[in-house]
């Protein structure tokens, strides 16, 4: 594990020194206009050209930077070295001990981390962990997708069904997941159902109101145009009311995604098995650090992946929007 | 009968060949429109507003009627009567001796814009009505197909509606209305949205649409010269309350083109549609300065 941390000792000196050439773009491009960033590129590289080597090659670097951070690529580049630079940050305080408003005597360096990563990512419990609160969350999410969406029509479409429910909406929804253990616990037959019903809370509430938005959304129009058309009230919420909140029901779910994760750790911290929250959890316990922040890295990273999954699976759904 | 590609402006390849669309030539049986002593008020923040008071009009099938008036005159409401989305506070409206009680695709609706169902392709939009009728999916796209060609849209079927002009998403509306076949064509300030060029193309194509099709339309505008080039009769309307108040028949020969608006003929009677609105808003504004 030692030798690990000393052989990423000498990560920062390869990231230290595009820190602050990135920095100094990314506060420089938002302050120009963007008509004027292209001449002044341009006069920039002209002028970098004309003087000096070691300038010449800062300001086409620079330029370059400029350039390229209009494309895809270029943007992900800047991206990719934001992390970077987060981590060589971090590499330094842990290392060096920073204490000043943060204390980082007692965190991981992030080569210990990395280390107990490859670990445990050539172990079998690992990828348990990770399969069981996929597992959850798919199910929570799924449950949570299909009961939401309906309710949210519902209550969008018929007045007394949105005064019947809205209350119970508006007051379970700031209750946090925590809050529920106890509940959950007391009210459902096993942890397995405990863990999804509070994971499925946190899902629930954003597709149901995000649902209920988009379908009282829907442009008064095109109802008409339906109904003028022919359509019955079954056809008009299939071709005209469903479509028109699809965008509205999207964004509930990549947000009811979000907080699925984040009620899923509250929710495994009552498991005692497997789970990634579980993994993070018991690590505390057991005064694992580096493992702490492998389960914490590899939650934001599955709530990302998963967040992307239904950004880009309803994608096709949604293509009449460009 | 020939109806070709009526509304190309060069654009999609032109639709040749007999399409039956209603009875060609010949004036329709079906179309009729009594609106009897019709009146629709509103609630606004607990006010009383009269939007059509006592509107009496009879429309022979096949006529083409202009509502026209100042904005806010209630015109448009008169029409949503007729298509059944408003239900008068008292009479009604019949067609065919069938009192109208809710929208049907009988009377088919053109809106002012951003009426085309924008997640559907152009000839899912026109297929729509079809579709809803019982056609299967097959039969439905072939009708489509029909009346995309006769707005000079075919090449356009698998475009979504944002993909087009304002001008070619409201010939897809027009095509997607009268893909139903309807006795009652209603068209809500349908080129209001578009610019001059665009409309006044727009009316030279609804002109030549009509030497093949002629189902009775109610058409509500706010533009003289655009009632004047279009109507058979022009209903004009004044202002709060919304009032029928002038009856004009357009004696002007069919069918008809833009050279026709210099004719004397025409500004006569441009001029005398200009004078009743022009009093009638005139006297709109007085109101409005009296009540505050």
């Amino acid at each position: 594990m030692t030798d690990k941390t000393v052989s990423v000792a000498d990560d920062p000196a390869k990231v230290e020194p595009v820190a602050p050439e990135a920095g100094a773009t990314m506060a420089d491009v938002p302050a120009e206009a963007p008509g004027e960033s292209r001449t002044d590129v341009r006069t920039a590289v002209s002028r970098g050209g004309a003087s000096d080597g070691g300038a010449a090659t800062a300001v086409s670097t620079r330029a370059w930077l400029k350039k390229s951070s209009g494309t895809w690529w270029g943007r992900y580049t800047v991206r990719i070295l934001s992390v970077l630079v987060l981590i060589g940050l971090w590499h330094l305080a842990s290392t060096y001990d920073f204490r000043l408003l943060l204390n980082f005597e007692n965190v991981p360096a992030p080569g210990v981390v990395g280390g107990v990563l490859l670990e445990l990512l050539s172990s079998d419990t690992f990828y348990r962990h990770i399969a069981a609160s996929v597992e959850r969350v798919a199910i929570a999410f799924g449950l949570a997708t299909v009961s939401g969406v309906a309710l949210g029509v519902f209550m969008g479409r018929i007045r007394l069904v949105e005064d019947v429910f809205s209350p119970y909406v508006e007051i379970f929804r700031p209750i946090p997941a925590v809050a529920w253990i106890p509940l959950a616990i007391l009210m459902l037959p096993t942890e397995q159902s405990s863990i999804i019903f509070i994971t499925f809370l946190g899902a629930f509430f954003p597709i149901v109101l995000n649902t209920m938005h988009g379908v009282d959304q829907t442009p008064k129009d095109l109802v008409r145009a339906a109904r003028a058309l022919g359509a019955s009230s079954t056809s008009i919420l299939i071709h005209v009311v469903l479509p028109a909140a699809l965008p509205s029901i999207v964004a509930g779910m990549a947000i009811g995604m979000g907080i699925a994760w984040f009620s899923l750790l509250a929710g495994e911290i009552i498991s005692g098995q497997y789970g990634i929250g579980y993994f993070t959890w018991s690590s505390y316990s057991l005064i694992q650090y580096p493992q702490i922040i492998v389960g914490m890295v590899t939650i934001g990273l599955l709530g990302t992946l998963s967040t992307l999954l239904v950004r880009y699976g309803t994608r096709p759904f949604l293509r009449w929007q460009r | 009968m020939r109806l070709g590609n009526l509304w190309a402006f060069g654009e999609g390849p032109s639709r040749k060949g007999p399409v039956h669309v209603g009875s060609p030539g010949a004036r329709p049986e079906t179309g009729r429109i009594r609106i009897s002593d019709v009146s629709i008020e509103f609630n606004t923040n607990g006010r009383r507003n009269v939007a059509v008071d006592g509107a009496d009009l009879e429309v022979e099938p096949g006529e083409f009627i202009c509502l026209l008036g100042p904005s806010g005159c209630g015109k448009s409401t008169l029409m949503n009567a007729v298509a059944g989305f408003v239900e008068p506070t008292a009479g009604h409206v019949e067609v065919d001796g069938k009192r109208v009680n809710g929208p049907a695709p009988e009377r088919g609706m053109v809106f002012q814009q951003h009426s085309l169902f924008p997640w559907k392709s152009v000839r899912k939009n026109v297929a729509f009505g079809p579709r809803m009728a019982g056609h299967s999916v097959t039969e439905s796209d072939s009708i489509a197909r029909t009346f995309l060609g006769m707005v000079g849209l075919s090449a356009y079927g698998n475009h979504y509606p944002s993909q087009l002009s304002g001008g070619m998403q409201q010939r897809v509306g027009i095509a997607r209305a009268l893909a139903n076949y309807p006795d009652v064509l209603l068209m809500d300030e349908p080129f209001g949205a578009l610019d001059a060029q665009t409309r006044s193309m727009m009316q030279q194509n609804l002109v030549d649409l009509r030497q093949e099709f002629h189902t009775t339309i109610i058409f509500v505008t706010h533009d003289i010269e655009e009632a004047v080039f279009l109507a058979d009769r022009i209903i004009v309307m004044s202002a709060s309350p919304g009032r029928l108040i002038e009856d004009i028949r357009v004696d002007l020969p069919h069918p008809r083109t833009h050279e026709i608006v210099t004719e004397p003929r025409f500004v006569e009677l441009k001029k005398q549609c200009l004078d009743l609105i022009r009093a009638e808003t005139t006297r709109a504004f007085e109101q409005q300065g009296q009540a505050v």
